[in-house]
């Protein structure tokens, strides 16, 4: 990395820590309740859906379908002026949940980002600490 | 629930001395609309013994502008958060914390451009922010896109369409509005640059630098003064997630259930209203709003307001001080639907005035879609 990054970084947190981790090793892992059966997003020790306490990690397959997106023209942020247009995006994950990442595409249009196409994860190590999970088609 | 209805009413309303841009920081703002709001109602600040705000916390507020309230509540969930305050000021009033209610707003959202930044540890700052989910145009983007691939495309835009130009129609009829001398035709909605794709510029609202206060108070006091006390009449809110992503159904606000749960109170149905005064941060928040309250089915938006029946003249009347999109939006906007709806039921908006309008519903909606406040306001 030449340039040094500057968009806005995730700052992992005691709940998130693992999550950071697996994606820095290029994986994927998502929080699930052992109660209801369901996977969720974002990762939090509780479950979002029942509130137990019986929830644990897994692995996702990194496959996805896109739920809807943006194409980003005006820049939100200093960190993105080199990046427009960009797309924004909400990805409907294997597992379950819907999580909100960017779409990796040359030339985004309305006519090359379908709803409902599939997708998968890459990683994109923005920093020596912290790599986020983007998607690209398949 | 008690019946809470004509237990409390809006007796005074202002901006501050000038909106658009001004260069004056945030508590400023709220002064000088707070001043003009109790001389609009003819109280004085020692009345005011209940404070409310979003943005800034009442403790700073209430410090600036030299009021030590029995009752304090800083509800800041976006936008929204004016609306919210009616029905607590309405609470507050019937459990005796306070007797008259003063709620403010101010913010220098042109001239100081930079919002307040996240705590990190928030989810939002933690897993959106990073992608470049900043601002509400990209999010709100997201949610219209959704709607699109439901609804139609063409249509949805055509719907969207009509919603700014009849809004800018409304906008030209209001002396304060930052758009009053500039028309616009559908080419112009359509040639209009993109934002964040389905946004053009002329989806999205204005960000303009503005400050607004109203004052609630008790029907005794209400009707010991000058002018006629807009009455509260129903009051509903809550929220349905935080950050967009959260969202389960994309096209679905909170208004879902405050819509309703307002009118239940206040006794009345849709059609009794004269008046809806619905946040219209985006044209698209507009659609989901009157679907989500109950005006027409889910996917019904785009023909709800087509051929201009928003618009001056036409049998819908919406958002008559030209809106968030062409009148004024500081950031939070709430707070001016309170102040259009009041001086429609008085009967104070000159060139853009209503025919004798009894009933109004306001409609305010926060965050990335996230938090509702409905309100039914009447006069006598």
């Amino acid at each position: 990395m030449t340039q040094a990054y500057n968009k806005p970084l995730p700052v992992p947190q005691a709940e998130s820590d693992v999550y950071w981790q697996k994606a820095k090793e290029g994986e994927l892992h998502l929080r699930f309740c052992n109660t209801t059966g369901k996977a969720y997003f974002y990762p939090r020790d509780i479950s979002p859906y029942c509130f137990s306490k019986d929830t644990t990690w897994i692995k996702a397959s990194g496959k996805a379908t896109l739920y809807t997106y943006a194409i980003v023209h005006r820049a939100p942020h200093p960190g993105f002026m080199g990046d427009v247009p960009f797309v924004t995006a909400l990805v409907e994950l294997e597992e379950g949940p819907i999580m909100p990442t960017n779409i990796v595409i040359d030339d985004p249009s309305p006519e090359n980002l379908i709803i409902g196409m599939p997708l998968e994860v890459v990683f994109d190590h923005v920093t020596d600490d912290i790599a986020l999970p983007k998607f690209k088609p398949v | 629930m008690a019946d809470l209805r004509k237990s409390a009413a809006i007796v005074g309303v202002a901006e501050s001395d000038e909106i658009g841009r001004v260069e004056k920081s945030n508590l400023q703002l709220h002064a000088e609309a707070a001043y003009n709001a109790l001389e609009d109602a003819g109280l004085k600040m020692s009345d005011v013994n209940g404070l409310m705000t979003a943005g800034t916390s009442t403790i700073n507020l209430g410090e600036y502008l030299g009021v030590n309230p029995t009752f304090t509540d800083t509800t800041a969930v976006g936008g929204s958060s004016f609306i919210i305050h009616i029905a607590h000021a309405l609470a507050a009033i019937n459990a005796g914390y306070c007797d008259t209610v003063l709620v403010t707003h101010g913010e220098a959202g042109r001239s100081a451009r930079s919002r307040a930044g996240g705590n990190a540890s928030d989810p939002g700052a933690q897993f959106e922010t990073p992608y470049g989910f900043i601002g509400a145009p990209i999010n709100y983007a997201m949610a219209a896109r959704r709607y699109m691939h439901m609804y139609g495309e063409r249509r949805v835009r055509q719907g969207m369409a009509e919603v700014a130009v009849a809004t800018r129609k409304w906008a030209q009829l209001n002396p304060k509005a930052y758009m009053k001398d500039q028309p616009m035709s559908f080419d112009d909605y359509h040639n209009s640059r993109w934002i964040a794709e389905p946004f053009h510029l002329f989806d999205c609202c204005l960000v303009t630098d503005a400050g607004g206060a109203y004052v609630v108070t008790t029907p005794e006091r209400a009707r010991s003064l000058a002018k006629k006390p807009v009455w509260v009449l129903g009051a509903a809110e809550g929220h349905d997630h935080g950050i967009i992503s959260q969202m389960k159904n994309l096209t679905r606000t909170w208004a879902r259930y405050s819509g309703p749960a307002a009118l239940q109170m206040a006794g009345v149905t849709h059609d009794d209203i004269d008046l809806a005064m619905i946040y219209d941060s985006f044209t698209y928040t507009v659609l989901a709003t009157l679907e989500s309250l109950g005006y027409c089915e889910p996917g019904e938006g785009p023909d709800f307001v087509a051929n201009q029946r928003t618009a001056p003249g036409g049998d819908f009347a919406m958002n008559t001080s030209g809106g968030g999109l062409s009148y004024t939006h500081s950031g939070m906007y709430g707070m001016f639907l309170v102040l259009e709806a009041v001086r429609q039921l008085r009967g104070e908006t000159g060139e853009r005035q209503l025919d004798d309008p009894r009933l109004c519903l306001i409609n305010g909606t926060g965050g990335s879609l996230s938090s509702t406040g409905t309100v039914v306001l009447g006069v006598d």
